[in-house]
């Protein structure tokens, strides 16, 4: 008996040694040998060692790579136990601003009488991209559809009604499109995906800043509307004839016919990680970081991209150890955890936008202490 | 005599005692537990009248009956709450809903009851009862998968492209097929089976002495039925039919994949359109403002004064029905 619990004990800590070394190990391998990678600092940041529990709500879309964040980050770091709950970019903007939140995901930032009336030390930190990609079902089209802005804004304004109008056919001269009603399909929930949908739509086309404007939900002037990505999904899928758009993720990930849009510089593009990325490029930036990237100026920019962020507290945290462990949780997520997200199909944020995200963290503080200050990189 | 012994009794033979062996305590129990449920309907009101206190201030009562559902503002029109869309799309489908239901599920009551085989009755009745428990998303999905694409082919596409032509709220185009008609015989389907199984009951508790006197009159057995036995129960059957109608009022995720979310208003039912149920589960968690989230709040408020309204019309009609002995027999 006692010779069985001590068998046991053994193989227990001995695993639990094995896992430790599968988990540090890499990182001491990398102390131990000095290699001349060119960025030293990763080697000497390390997430403080302090207890806390964090809460957090918000947007579905960054969902699949927050927890996937989430639960690498409690092998990182122990003594942090984080939650993160996908209820929506709205749901999740009204959580944090009602202090139920420590941190909110959203797809859409918040407005400026919001941020005035309700919220005045909202940081927005932005942590990947995402991008929205029009996906179609039609038979006849042999190879990839290509769209300008004009003609997606004329489909989803119902004045393009039929696949073999002149305007769709002019710029896919090799496809023999058929004589058959376009069936526009939308999002019937509320959603960030619609937000960064229409938002390119009003910037493109000035009918539809006119007469629809942009938003998580609108008055949609023609077609149907289907719950979530797979409704959107799945109803293109079964109407011969149908157009709908899905967060790219989606459609990369279940393999959706995706269309070239012609961005800005006149350029037909695929939604690719590394286009939506150079979107980022494409913009000024200003300080709050608060800005859309659709439409964005550079020869490859996928012009259907945006942010996700999560929204912080700049002065308004009570909790020193809290606040500690939400920034270095952020942080992490900026710089190592920019590897899971390409892996989960998220697109990573351009160097220079790293930079300014972890500049938002040093501006917080608890008291008049600065709560973060790890190396810029 | 009885007195003398307290002193040596314990604190639960007291109890006992003083309260008939537990009988105040059971009824002060269950009488919480009723007054639960009163408490639930009353908290519901409130918090949903408070909830809407926003689009009552800034818009009014006229908010029922407006159009116009566009949750945000642009350069031509400020943002408007218009309930209108989603209550018509609520009482369209639910009443589509009702009206094909109705006759088959109590055909389908009364022969169970009545006509059918012993053999048959509780593999049948089973099944009747099992097509009720099924949750309403498979609905949904079955709607989507096969119905949606049957219906749209066979039915609303050549409908709409004859009949249609000079019948408006027939007219075309059918685009995916999803709309109010479709959402509405789904709606059908998933109650048919409430208003079944009710009526079945219904009807079984009708006493046998009803049925024997117009057989020994000489009466069909369809006279019998049409005669004796529904116009005995119809008090019951017509809250069957109320309880099915109560499921599609409020029916919500069959109806959300189904019903295409459209707030236009568009005269066709074959056109997309949206319930008030299924606005509120796709708008609400990500409103775009206080305002929109009141608009919402309020068409849920709208939805739950439907229902009690519907019920205290189903409980009205049930007292005048049985108001007098059984009429309508003319034997």
């Amino acid at each position: 008996m006692l010779r069985t619990k001590t068998a046991r004990s053994i193989i227990a800590v001995c695993s639990g040694f094995i896992a430790l070394f599968m988990l540090v190990g890499p990182a001491y391998g990398a102390k131990g040998t000095p290699t001349p990678t060119p960025a030293p600092v990763q080697q000497t940041w390390e997430p403080r060692n302090v207890n806390a529990t964090l809460k957090g709500s918000g947007a579905t879309f960054p969902n699949p790579l927050y927890q996937t964040w989430i639960s690498v980050y409690k092998q990182v770091n122990p003594s942090v136990s984080i939650s993160y709950q996908a209820v929506g970019s709205g749901q999740g903007q009204t959580d944090f601003i009602r202090y139920l939140t420590d941190f909110g995901g959203t797809d859409s930032i918040l407005t400026d009488e919001r941020i005035k009336a309700e919220a005045p030390d909202t940081l927005h930190v932005p942590t990947v991209l995402g991008a929205v990609v029009p996906t179609y079902n039609l038979d006849e089209a042999t190879q990839p559809l290509r769209f300008s802005a004009e003609t997606l804004a004329g489909i989803y304004l119902g004045d393009i009604t039929k696949w073999n109008d002149p305007r769709i056919a002019a710029e896919n001269p090799a496809i023999d499109l058929p004589n058959r009603r376009i069936t526009v399909v939308y999002r019937s929930d509320a959603s960030g995906t619609s937000a960064v949908w229409t938002d390119y739509l009003a910037k493109v086309s000035t009918d539809w800043r006119t007469q629809v404007g942009s938003g998580t939900t609108v008055k949609w002037p023609a077609g149907i509307g289907a719950p979530g990505n797979a409704g959107v999904a799945s109803t293109v899928l079964r109407t011969n004839g149908a157009i709908g758009y899905v967060e790219l993720v989606f459609a990369l990930g279940n393999k959706l016919p995706v269309p070239q849009v012609k961005n800005k510089a006149g350029n037909y593009v695929v939604p690719t990680l590394a286009n939506v990325t150079a979107a980022a490029a494409g913009v000024t930036i200003p300080a709050d970081l608060r800005v859309s990237i659709t439409n964005a100026d550079g020869a490859n920019s996928y012009p259907i991209s945006a942010f996700t962020y999560i929204l912080v507290r700049q002065q308004t945290y009570t909790d020193l150890a809290k606040a500690q462990a939400l920034t270095d949780f952020i942080y992490w997520g900026l710089t190592e955890g920019q590897g899971a997200s390409t892996r989960l199909g998220y697109a990573p944020l351009p160097g220079a936008m790293r930079v300014k995200a972890i500049e938002q963290l040093q501006k917080i503080r608890v008291g008049n202490k600065q709560v973060f200050n790890g190396p810029v990189k | 005599m009885a007195q003398v012994q307290t002193t040596g009794e314990s604190f639960w033979q007291r109890l006992e005692r003083r309260t008939q062996h537990g009988d105040t305590l059971f009824w002060g129990l269950t009488l919480f537990f009723a007054l639960i449920v009163i408490g639930l309907v009353v908290a519901v009101g409130v918090v949903t009248y408070n909830g809407s206190a926003l689009i009552r201030e800034k818009v009014g009562w006229s908010f029922l009956f407006g159009t116009e559902w566009s949750p945000i503002d642009t350069d031509l029109a400020p943002a408007s709450f218009g309930a209108w869309p989603a209550i018509r799309g609520t009482l369209l489908s639910a009443g589509i809903a009702v009206m094909l239901a109705a006759p088959i599920a109590i055909g389908i009551g009364v022969f169970l009851a009545e006509i059918c085989p012993v053999r048959l009755r509780t593999p049948l009745s089973f099944m009747v009862e099992l097509l009720a428990a099924i949750p309403s998303v498979i609905y949904g999905v079955w709607g989507v998968i096969v119905f949606v694409p049957f219906f749209t082919d066979y039915f609303a596409t050549p409908i709409s492209e004859s009949v249609g032509a000079s019948i408006p709220w027939l007219a075309g185009p059918v685009a995916t097929g999803r709309g109010i008609m479709v959402a509405g015989i789904v709606l059908a389907i998933m109650i048919l089976p409430t208003i079944a199984a009710i009526t079945r009951d219904v009807l079984s508790l009708v006493p046998n002495t009803q049925r024997e006197v117009l057989l020994a009159l000489g009466a069909t057995r369809w006279e019998v039925i049409w005669q004796a036995v529904i116009p005995y129960s119809r008090a019951g059957i017509i809250g069957g039919v109320m309880l099915g109608l109560g499921r599609a009022l409020g029916e919500t995720m069959a109806a959300t994949m189904l019903i295409g979310n459209s707030t236009r208003i568009e005269e066709s039912i074959f056109a997309p359109g949206v319930t008030a149920a299924s606005l509120v589960a796709n708008e609400l968690t990500n409103a775009n403002g206080p305002l929109h989230e009141s608009a919402l709040i309020s068409v849920a408020l709208v939805l739950f004064a439907i229902t009690l309204l519907l019920n205290l019309a189903a409980r009205l009609l049930i007292w005048y029905v049985n108001r007098g002995p059984v009429r309508g027999g003319r034997v």
